[in-house]
């Protein structure tokens, strides 16, 4: 289908983006990549009064390193941040997830900013956003607030962002040297969404698991932190008996929807399946690296 | 409300000034305001990749841009590729492999592949497969796709090596 009819502005900067977002009342989009966006115009989902388009605004489109973390502007591209070498030093957990978002035509385009604003539950970088404990910048015409990813992420398709509100910058804290990390994720074809995905940060502790973070996609409304298997992990030597008491926290805590791809109980045992790997991938990179 | 805007887009390397309306896809722009039906439209939400063409030089779907937004942009479409008697060598390859039936998908293809092909020159099949794995085609099966495309990939890679030796 087509677009329903709307004006198109061209902001020059945050500032005139807010201004017009605040103008339309509620009735104005940002489209940043589009490639949420436009579908939903296509199908009519969404019939915005005005389209703000992000795209021309200078300085939009960064990965900065800022001593602890990295900075990255909201209009930075998917595979700009797949292929930063930043990214793949400091946080290549990031780096193995972007190898699965989308196709190639799809990720020249499509921006974190926009990717966090859409919040899909089975997309890589709110997952990512929640398991690295990003701060994301707002800004509105009243100014500039700060909120935690875990705040950020209401339901599916639903953040909270207010209307007249922008996403202006994502910051994620550094891995430690020495963290070990996974990435593990099944999909029907390369480059579509997630049926499960499950990614980790963990640390060798003199033997123990520490500083552990489990996020986890595509099994819920929201994507969202193991917080269970977390506690029960900490402070732990690593054995099967441990991994196994965190994967069956993992399958009791999730409730996966049944759709067209894959029925509930599927993602149920898939996440668990994912979480074993990951734990063990993650466990044996910290482990080497304390003993490098 | 809604007004038409002016904009200026050089498409295979030909500029035009159109006054577009801002809810026209890049797709119809293309198809219907400047008569190039190269470009096929198959879901109009980003999935089946027959409508991709280079914008500044990159991949991306023409039905998830709105033409207003291309004011001074670079367009090429499967058109700028090469024509039935100087074919490009990707589709001398698609060609030679009988990479295509219907053809319907062969556009998107096409195009998918010159930005594989040159942000990957080396790639080998999975990276070929993993490039070409937002693009549907209903009738081939892939395989001689696949085949054109590494046939292509080898032809690019031997003209650099020529020219660079020239
Ligand atoms: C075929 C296909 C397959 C895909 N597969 C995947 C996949 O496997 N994994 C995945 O993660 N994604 C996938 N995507 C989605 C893709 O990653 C999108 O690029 C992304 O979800 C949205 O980013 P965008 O920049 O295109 O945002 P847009 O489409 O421009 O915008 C999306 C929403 O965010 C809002 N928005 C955008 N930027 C801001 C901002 N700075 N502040 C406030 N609001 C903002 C918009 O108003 C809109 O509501 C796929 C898309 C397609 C078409
Ligand atoms: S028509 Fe654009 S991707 Fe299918
Ligand atoms: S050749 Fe018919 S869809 Fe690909």
């Amino acid at each position: 289908m087509k677009p329903p009819p709307f004006d198109y502005f061209a902001a020059d900067s945050i500032e005139a983006a807010v201004q017009a977002l605040a103008d339309a009342g509620g009735d104005g989009k940002i489209i940043a990549g589009g490639q949420s966006l436009m579908p939903m115009l296509n199908f009519r989902l969404l019939r915005p009064s005005v389209l703000i388009d992000i795209n021309r605004i200078p300085d939009l489109a960064y990965v900065r390193d800022d001593g602890e973390c990295i900075r990255i502007g909201p209009l930075t591209r998917h595979r700009t941040l797949e292929t930063s070498s930043l990214v793949a030093e400091q946080l290549p957990v990031l780096h193995e997830a972007m190898g699965y978002v989308a196709h190639l035509a799809i990720r020249n385009r499509g921006t974190i900013g926009g990717s966090l604003s859409h919040a899909d539950p089975a997309a890589e970088l709110p997952m990512m956003s929640l398991l690295l404990d990003a701060r994301l910048e707002i800004q509105s015409l009243s100014g500039r607030r700060t909120i935690d990813a875990r705040d950020f992420f209401l339901g599916a398709l639903t953040t909270d962002l207010d209307e007249g509100e922008m996403l202006v910058e994502v910051r994620l804290t550094k891995l430690r040297k020495g963290t070990g990390w996974a990435f593990e994720e099944v999909a029907r074809r390369s480059g579509d969404f997630a049926l499960a995905s499950v990614g980790i940060t963990l640390s060798h502790d003199d033997g123990k698991i520490s500083n552990v973070r489990i996020g986890l996609m595509g099994v819920g409304e929201t994507p969202m932190r193991a917080t269970d298997a977390e506690s029960l992990l900490a402070g732990q030597p690593f054995s099967e008996t441990v991994v196994t008491a965190a994967v069956d926290s993992i399958r009791r805590t999730v409730e996966p929807n049944t759709d067209l791809h894959a029925s509930s109980d599927y993602r149920r045992h898939l996440v668990g399946v994912l979480a074993e790997q990951a734990l063990s991938k993650a466990w044996q990179r910290a482990t080497q690296a304390a003993h490098d | 409300m809604t007004e038409p805007v002016v904009i200026r887009i050089t498409v295979n390397g030909v500029e035009y000034e159109k006054s577009v309306e801002p809810r026209l896809l890049l797709s119809d722009f293309l198809r219907n305001d400047l008569g190039l039906t190269g470009t096929h439209v198959g879901c109009e939400h980003g999935v089946c990749g027959a409508c991709t063409v280079l914008v500044n030089g990159e991949s991306a779907r023409s039905c998830l841009f709105l033409a207003v937004q291309l004011d001074g942009a670079q367009v090429e479409t499967v058109e700028g590729l090469g024509t039935a008697h100087a074919m490009h060598p990707i589709q001398q390859a698609f060609h030679e492999c009988h990479a295509l039936q219907c053809g319907f998908c062969t556009p998107g293809m096409l195009i998918t592949t010159v930005d594989l092909l040159k942000k990957f020159p080396e790639a080998d099949d999975e990276q070929i497969r993993e490039g070409l794995s937002g693009n549907l085609c209903r009738c081939t099966g892939y395989q001689n796709i696949v085949r054109a495309v590494r046939m292509a990939a080898d032809e690019l890679k031997a003209r650099e090596v020529k020219e660079a030796a020239s």
